[in-house]
Parts: C-alpha cells; structure tokens; sequence
C-alpha cells in the first residue's frame, strides 16, 4: 500500500504540471474560443526568461520582470494576432497559434540560447518520510512534490478568487458566456483578451518554474502541451475545475499504468497511456468531466 | 435610475441617414433613413428578413454600414463599435436571448452596470475598501431594477435554468442596468404568452415614463405595437417603405402589400 502511494504522489507531481498547462488553455478558450497551441512554447519561454534573468539579477526581480515579460507577450499577441483575426473561423485563429508557437519557441532560443539550464529558486527538494503512522514504514515523496502542489494550489485560489470576486473577474465570465452580450454591455473585448493572456502567461510560468524546477530548463518543456490535450479532452475545455482533476488523473493514472501493468506490455506506457484514456472517455463523455452538456438546437 | 419623469416627447436623440449594409451578395439594408426622438417609444416593424435586426446592430456598432451615418446626440460617426455605443448610452437586448447562462440574475444585472463603474476595471481589483463601497451603491442600484421588474424570488438563480420569459426579463434588466438614452430591444415579446406579453409592455411603458428612457423595439405583434409606439418604421427587404404614427402606417398600401406578400 505505502508503495502505490508513492507511486500515486509521484504521478501526482506531473499531474500538477500538466493541470497548469491546461489551465493555461482553458483560460484563453473560454475567453476567447481561441485554443492556443503556444500554450506549451509560452511555459518554455517563461521558464527560460527566468532562468537566464535569475544570471543577472535578485529571484524575486527576475520573477517580477518575467512577469512583466509574458504581460508584454500578451500585448503583442492581442495586437498582431487577435486583432487583425478577429470573427475569423476557429480553426484561422488555431493555425495563427501554431505559428505563435513556433516562433516563440524559436525567438525563445535565440535570445535565451538553447541548452538545458538548470533553475534553483531555493526550492527544497529533500526526500521525506510521511504518513508514518499510517503505513507501516510510511511514505516517500519527495519535498519538492509537496512544494508544487502547494504552489499550484494557492495559483488556482487565486485565481479563483480573480474571477469569482472582482469586477475583471465579472467580466471575464461574461466574455466567456457570450461575446456579444458583453460587447453590448460594453466590457472591451480587447482589453479582456490582454487580461487573460497575461494570465495565461503567468500560469504558464509558474508552470514552467515547477517542471524547470524538476528537470531543468530545456526546450522539450514545450512538448508537454501535447500531453494537456487529453487533459482538456477528460475535464473538458472550459472548465477550471476539469483542468485541475483532469491533470491529476492523467498524471498519477499514467504513473500507476506505467508501474503496475506497465511490465506485462513491456513499458513505455506512460507515452500512450493519456492518450487512450482520453480516447476511452471521449467515447462515454464528449464534453469531458465537467463541461457543459452538448445540446444540439435544431 | 433617475427619474426625469414626463413624456414629453424631445428633439432628435438619434439618427440614421441613408444606411446601407450587405453581406457579399445579400442586401440587409438599402438607403434607410429615419429617426428617434427622446423619450418615444419608435417601433420597427417588417416582415421576416427585412432587415430590422441588422438595423438595431449597425445602431449599436455590431455592423458597419458600407454607406451613411450614424448620428447620435448630434455626433456623426459610421465606424463605432459596440464598446463606443455603449458607454456613449446605447443598451440593448437580442432577438436570441443573450445571457450571461452560468451567471444568477444578480451578476447578470451587475454586468450591465459595468460602465458606470469607476473607470480602470484593473486597479479597482486591487483596491478592496473604496471598490467594496462603490460595488455595494451598485448592488443597490441592480436590487432597485429586480423589484421594479418584480424579478426578486429569482435573484440568485443561474439565468440558464430560467424559463424563457424570464430570461427575456433579466435580459431587459440587465439593458437598463446601464440607465441607457437609448434602449434597443429585439423583439421582447416573441415567444411569450399573452400573460406575459402583458406584463413585458406594462414594463417598456414604465420604462419608458418614469425614466424617460427612449426606446426603439422591433416587434411582430402588430396589436403591441400600435398600442405601444409613439412612430412607426416599416422595412421590407431591406428598404424603408413607410414612416409614421401607428394609424398611418395601419392604413398604407405599401405596408398592407408587404405583409400580404404582394410580388413587388
Ligand atoms: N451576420 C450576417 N451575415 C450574413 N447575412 C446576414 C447577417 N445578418 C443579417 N443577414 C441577412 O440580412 C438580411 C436581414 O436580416 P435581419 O436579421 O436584419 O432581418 P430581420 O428583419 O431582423 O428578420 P427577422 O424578423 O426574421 O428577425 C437577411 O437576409 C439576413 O440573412
Ligand atoms: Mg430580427
């Protein structure tokens, strides 16, 4: 039992990764019905802005000035992509993304260089044991697990509290309700769309703070994008909540594959794994764990 | 909400001189031209297709007309958008309801507040005692048009488990949440029973008397419009083919023509 935990809690680590980046995605797709490719380049882009920033100066002034930085990306996004795209089909503003990505991940390199660096903010990282009273023996994790789990959770509460409690919040909801109704109330559609992909941003560094933390910082960071989509698909895309649990099920579940039955089909299930639970679930549930149902109108 | 009380009609609030719009081949508007004074409650009427909706979205800067003006409170402009509309005073509601659905009736009716809140929707979010006050004075100001609308055993109630009279309702409530110049509304009453419908038009004239607010209405029940509207517009295919007291439009060949489907 203390073993499945522990593989449980590991799993749960890359779960929170992946939970970040797709919460990254369903900001900007509720927001904006935009589904953002660069999610994944921007979580890199991040990660090595502070990285290399962290060289020159004091952690906490190279995170404000990423910050800054991503905010900055998102006013360029909203200028040259969204603006010039605007009422454009979907699938014009994914394929814009795609490009955003590319460059991103591109211009990242060349102004940041390419190697894998690694990122040390002081988080600690010690093995601990916990539960003992529990289990006989009781569990290994690693601290930096828990340091993650509570740096996404109080990320998430925040954010929660941004849109629930304040008037942005109000009106980022009413963006993602309906697009007209709240042009016609006169909340600005473009100023939204900075606010949000500023957002993004910042969950994208954080997100990449956590797994440049783990793994240092490298460009196949910007690969993990691909591993949020069966996150979206099982917590469905608009939803905050499905982002969360979608990312921890896919993490811990793909851990527990890959440990547990992962020997009778000779391993390398973690790479699979995702994608076929998401491909199960679409077939029982469509519009995910906690999307909205799928009504046809005729 | 104010009241400046009265009906006297005014001088002209807005108007529309000869606007066009098409959609590549198709002609939503042809030379239309009319106008709205203050505080009259101006109905636009027509046939399906006639344009009528495609007016009220080039009056609150959804569309762009490819000719004519737009001018409201004697400023010009063609090339508005929807934010310039509504903060110059311009609200509205949709033919297809739209709602803020995950939203209660409270936050839906708050959203319409938004622009008479303090500018800077970002520091207000950062600034919690003034911006807990001023939200509490607009609280009270969306309470106020729940029980004008009667709508209170609904306060806390997502708009998208509502019944579709209601949401129409909440619709209009969120449109003078804004204390607007200019109310646009969409066909308020389609759909609706006649109970209902009672209570929608006994609403628009509240509206309209106690507030003076100046109402444009797009509506298929020629027996609410003739009660209701001051003046008349009447569009058929995109063109305006008559302009006038409810009485004079009744008796038009025109207009009796386009809606028996009389082959132009
Ligand atoms: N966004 C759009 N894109 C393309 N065509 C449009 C658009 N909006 C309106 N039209 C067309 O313009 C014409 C007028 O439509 P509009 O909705 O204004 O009519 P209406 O008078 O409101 O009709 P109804 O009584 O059915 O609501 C129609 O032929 C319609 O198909
Ligand atoms: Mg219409």
């Amino acid at each position: 039992m203390g073993f499945f935990i522990e593989v449980l809690f590991g799993g749960f680590l890359a779960g929170v990764l992946y939970a970040l980046v797709a919460l990254g995605f369903v900001l900007i797709f509720k927001a904006s019905g935009v589904f953002n490719f660069a999610q994944g380049a921007m979580v890199l882009f991040a990660a090595l802005s502070l990285v290399r920033l962290m060289e020159w100066m004091p952690i906490p002034i190279a995170l404000l000035v990423s910050v800054g930085i991503m905010i900055v990306f998102a006013l360029v996004v909203e200028r040259l992509v969204l603006r010039p795209l605007v009422n454009q089909e979907g699938i014009i503003l994914f394929m814009a993304t795609i490009g955003v990505s590319y460059f991103v991940d591109g211009f990242g390199q060349t102004i940041w260089g390419s190697e894998i660096y690694t990122l040390d903010l002081g988080l600690p990282k010690e093995p601990v044991i916990i539960l003992e009273s529990v289990f006989e023996g009781g569990v290994l994790v690693n601290k930096f697990d828990l340091v993650a789990a509570v740096i996404a959770g109080i990320l998430v509460t925040v954010l929660a509290v941004f849109f629930q409690k304040t008037r942005i919040g109000r009106a980022l909801r009413a963006v993602a309700d309906d697009h007209q109704a709240a042009q016609s109330v006169g909340i600005p559609l473009r100023d939204i769309w900075v606010i949000v992909w500023s957002t993004s941003g910042i969950v994208a560094l954080v997100a990449g703070i956590v797994w440049g933390s783990a793994l240092g910082v490298q460009f196949s960071i910007s690969l993990v994008a691909l591993k949020a989509l069966p996150v979206l698909i099982l917590g469905g895309f608009t939803s905050v909540p499905g982002a969360i649990i979608g990312g921890l099920i896919i993490g811990a579940g793909e851990k527990l594959a890959e440990v547990f039955i992962g020997p009778s089909f000779g391993g390398g299930i973690e790479n699979w794994f995702a994608y076929m639970l998401a491909l199960l679930f679409l077939l029982v549930r469509p519009q995910g764990l906690f999307g909205e149902r799928i009504i046809e109108r005729v | 909400m104010t009241a400046t009380g009265g009906r006297r009609i005014g001088d002209v609030l807005l108007k529309v001189e000869d606007i066009s719009l098409s959609f590549g081949g198709v002609r939503a508007l042809s030379g239309v031209s009319f106008d709205i004074r203050k505080h009259e409650i101006r109905a636009i009427i027509g046939p399906n297709g006639a344009g009528k909706s495609s007016m009220l979205n080039v009056i609150n800067g959804f569309y762009h007309p490819q000719k004519g003006k737009i001018i409201f409170k004697d400023i010009a402009r063609t090339d508005i958008g929807p934010y310039d509309a509504a903060s110059r005073g311009i609200a509205r509601t949709f033919q297809n309801i739209a709602l803020f659905r995950g939203m209660s009736t409270l936050d839906n009716i708050m959203t319409g507040r938004l622009l008479k809140m303090k500018r800077n929707l970002f520091w207000q979010a950062l600034y919690w005692g003034p911006a807990r006050r001023e939200e509490m004075e607009h609280r009270a100001a969306a309470e106020r048009i729940i029980d004008f609308l009667e709508i209170q055993s609904i306060r806390k109630v997502p708009v998208g488990r509502l019944p579709y009279g209601l949401q129409k309702r909440v619709e209009l409530g969120r449109a003078l949440a804004a204390e607007p110049e200019l109310l646009l509304l969409d066909e308020p009453m389609a759909g609706m029973n006649v109970e209902e419908k009672e209570d929608m038009c006994r609403f628009i004239l509240d509206v309209n008397d106690e507030f003076g607010t100046t109402i444009a209405l797009i509506e298929h029940d020629m027996g609410v419009v003739m009660d209701i509207s001051d003046r008349v517009v009447v569009l058929d295919y995109g063109k305006k083919i008559a302009d006038g007291t409810p009485d004079e439009v009744r008796g038009n060949q025109a207009v009796i023509d386009a809606y028996l489907g009389v082959q132009h």
